[in-house]
């Protein structure tokens, strides 16, 4: 796997707090890489200095490989936070005011701006003044600014605040269908459900240090509580050296349990053990939520 | 290096492209000169009604010479009478005369229920004033004395003249260079104010809207507040440019209609005559003409250009730097009081300066580099040493440029702090910021 961008060692201190120390982030390309972390962690300062919108007191970039320079901010596109745009401004004067900054012609922002307002049919807004538009209408003229100018790299700071569900879910495909493209994804939030649906990789940082990180699976499966899912026919013993058995429900003939695996079996040795012992319907692993995970590690501190 | 131009450009076409931004610059003239016009038009209508004074005089001589005021009436009676104070009386005052007034300057009062009008009080003393001289020179029995006395007050204005080392003479008026060096310093003043306000509006617009962010990342701050700096100096230098023409296509006008003397005489009552006068010597309509010609014209435009671009780059980046520290246009008072005093101060130095353009008021404020854009321009119609014109703007250039660096590092971290008002001991803490 190929990293695009990694942040080594950061280290970023304000007068009355440390925001980050020490943070080490690597994000592979073409892959959807989640920042997690409750509010006041940090995240934002570290996508500010990503965005090389402050700079770190000591630590580097590597952007593509190579150090981060200010010309790259081109190859940058940023969704804030905190949403805003030039009111009096027409929005397609304004997307491609923007646009320009990002270093396309005025000529190709224009017929890309096209295209993506056909797409999301908001075409008649085009010489509306961006205050006349309702908030979820501004998010999304946003979020075309964001990724217009088709840089490698997309950050979204909380993307799907502010959003309705529909306009969230349109959001979502549109963040899956760019990483398919191969645009490389940063994306914070606390919106577990969404990393679950949405991230390949992970980190978590808590007051101010990266205190998880990792593929999403591994994560998962490094925070495994082995307990498992099983429905049956017949009743499987209470006693065994492998498993205790946490709860027990007989519904319809057919009996429900939750298990705690204790013995260092693998789960192929689990589910044969069990079949041993009765006709086994359903067998599943309760993988823990990112949810929980995330709970888990931040409550622990 | 474009990017800075993109956004000059962004700044400068959403204001001059407002309607309102043209309908001003076109009226701005008119309103201007209508503000000095209308109240010496309005003062010189009479009002229609006249007021009735009655006139006690004991001795019969002076009604002649209280005659003729459009707005008084002088009625003839015997005595004071206690009905003329009454409510409902439309006496405005009675003036009692008991003696000569030439030989008891005493023996007169004006008497009224309310306070006298100082316009009738004016009107009366100098009437009888004038009668009592009469008397007087009467008294002396020198026969042909009235002739002999207008004879030795006639007055008399010198000419003033200019003379270079070359012996070139060109015609000069003192009126007509306070009045040049008063219009140019009132530009700057109005322009670094005005001007300077809608960088900090701007900026604070860009700050509460939450644009800031995502301007930064595509920008540095420093080429988004000097962008902004100098798109808004631009629609400042535009509009200057378009008075200039409407002046130029009214003097050309004016010209054509009325000759020489009038153009020439639109000239300086289009700068503001109200605040001087015109005296005698400015009468003559080609003296005028050739007096400004006279002025160091080129000189001056060139000054004016230099001490605009200094004074506004000064001013505009400290204005740049406290919008970008506050979260509110009312928050802005703190800073905004000290800086409109320093600049209101350099107005007033100017104003008094304009009495002696070389004196010490005059030369220090015009070498101290917050108020010399405004001073110098009084002084420069009356010649200025080159060597403190260029001390001057030497100094305005240095401070202004260390303003625009620390303007520029308060501005950075400034426009990403929300939350409180920053005291001034945090933004100098910004300034040492990586």
């Amino acid at each position: 796997m190929e990293t695009f961008l990694s942040a080594r060692h950061i280290t970023k201190q304000y007068a009355h707090h440390t925001a980050l120390s020490d943070v080490s982030i690597e994000v592979p390309r073409g892959k959807i890489f989640g920042l997690l972390g409750p509010n006041g962690a940090g995240k934002t300062t570290l996508i500010r200095i990503i965005n090389r919108i402050t700079a770190p007191d000591s630590g580097e970039i590597l952007f593509d490989g190579r150090p981060f320079t200010a010309n790259d901010v081109a190859q940058i596109g940023y969704l804030p936070e905190e949403r805003g745009l030039y009111k009096k401004m027409k929005v397609g004067e304004q997307a491609i005011y923007l646009a320009q900054l990002k270093g396309l012609s005025a000529k190709e922002a224009r017929s890309r701006l096209t295209e993506w307002f056909n797409r999301f049919e908001i075409m008649p807004w085009w010489d509306k003044k961006l205050e006349e538009l309702s908030k979820g209408m501004q998010q999304k003229v946003q979020f075309i600014i964001t990724v217009l100018h088709e840089p490698p790299l997309l950050i979204f700071d909380e993307p799907f605040s502010g959003f309705d569900p529909v306009n969230a879910e349109l959001l979502k495909q549109e963040i899956l269908r760019l990483r398919n493209k191969g645009h490389t994804v940063i994306f914070s939030t606390h919106n577990m459900s969404s990393v679950e649906e949405v991230c390949d990789e992970i980190a978590l940082i808590n007051q101010s240090k990266v205190v998880l990180s990792g593929n999403v699976h591994d994560v998962k499966r490094q925070f495994r509580t082995d307990r498992f899912e099983l429905t049956c026919t017949e009743k499987i013993p209470d006693w065994s050296d492998i498993y205790s058995i946490a709860e027990h429900k007989e519904i319809a003939n057919a009996h429900h349990y939750i298990l705690n695996k204790k013995a260092p079996a693998t789960n192929s040795e689990f589910i044969a053990h069990l079949a041993q012992q009765t006709e086994v319907r359903a067998f599943c692993e309760q993988m823990p939520s990112m949810h929980d995970i995330f709970l888990k590690v931040v409550n622990a501190k | 290096m474009n990017k800075i131009l993109i956004i000059v450009r962004r700044e400068f076409m959403t204001r001059v492209a407002k309607r309102s931004f043209i309908l001003l610059t076109i009226l701005m003239p008119f309103i201007f000169a209508a503000l000095i016009f209308l109240p010496i038009w309005l003062s010189s209508v009479e009002g229609d009604e006249v007021g009735t004074v009655m006139l006690v005089d004991k001795t019969g001589r002076y009604g002649a010479s209280l005659l003729g005021n459009p707005s008084y009436n002088f009625v003839p009676v015997a005595e004071n009478k206690d009905e003329f104070y009454a409510e409902e009386s439309d006496v405005e005052a009675v003036l009692c005369i008991n003696g000569e007034l030439h030989k008891d300057p005493t023996a007169v009062a004006l008497y009224s229920s309310q306070e006298i009008p100082a316009d009738l009080l004016t009107f009366t003393t100098a009437a009888l004033n004038e009668q009592v001289r009469k008397d007087k020179l009467q008294s002396h029995n020198i026969p042909g004395l009235e002739h002999i006395i207008k004879d030795v007050e006639s007055t008399f204005s010198i000419p003033t003249i200019k003379r270079d080392v070359a012996g070139e003479e060109s015609a000069s008026s003192t009126d007509v260079a306070m009045l040049t060096g008063y219009l140019f310093t009132l530009l700057i003043y109005i322009f670094v104010i005005a001007y300077g306000g809608m960088v900090m509006q701007s900026v604070i617009e860009e700050k509460t809207g939450r644009i800031v962010e995502l301007m930064v990342s595509s920008v540095k701050p420093f080429q988004l507040m000097m962008g902004k700096i100098i798109g808004v100096a631009l629609v400042g230098i535009v509009q200057l440019a378009i008075w200039g023409m409407m002046l130029a296509a009214i003097i050309f006008a004016a010209q054509l209609l009325f000759g020489v003397d009038v153009s020439a005489g639109t000239t300086p009552s289009m700068v503001g005559g109200a605040m001087v006068p015109p005296t005698e010597s400015m009468s003559g309509g080609n003296e005028i003409l050739s007096a400004i010609m006279g002025l160091p014209f080129l000189e001056i435009v060139i000054m004016f250009i230099l001490y605009f671009i200094g004074g506004y780059l000064l001013y505009a980046s400290f204005f740049a730097a406290v919008g970008a520290s506050i979260n509110s246009q009312e928050d802005s008072s703190q800073f905004m009081t000290p800086v409109i005093l320093i600049i209101l101060f350099g107005f007033y130095a100017a104003m008094f300066s304009m009495e002696n353009t070389n004196g010490p008021l005059a030369f220090w404020t015009s070498i101290f580099p917050l108020t010399s854009p405004i001073v110098m321009m009084i002084r420069i119609p009356f010649g200025v040493p080159l060597w403190q014109e260029l001390l001057s703007l030497f100094l305005l250039f240095g401070t202004a440029l260390l303003f625009v660096y620390i303007g520029a590092k308060i501005y950075r971290v400034g426009i990403l702090m929300y939350g409180k008002k920053p005291s001034i001991r945090e933004m100098l803490k910004w300034v040492r910021y990586k």
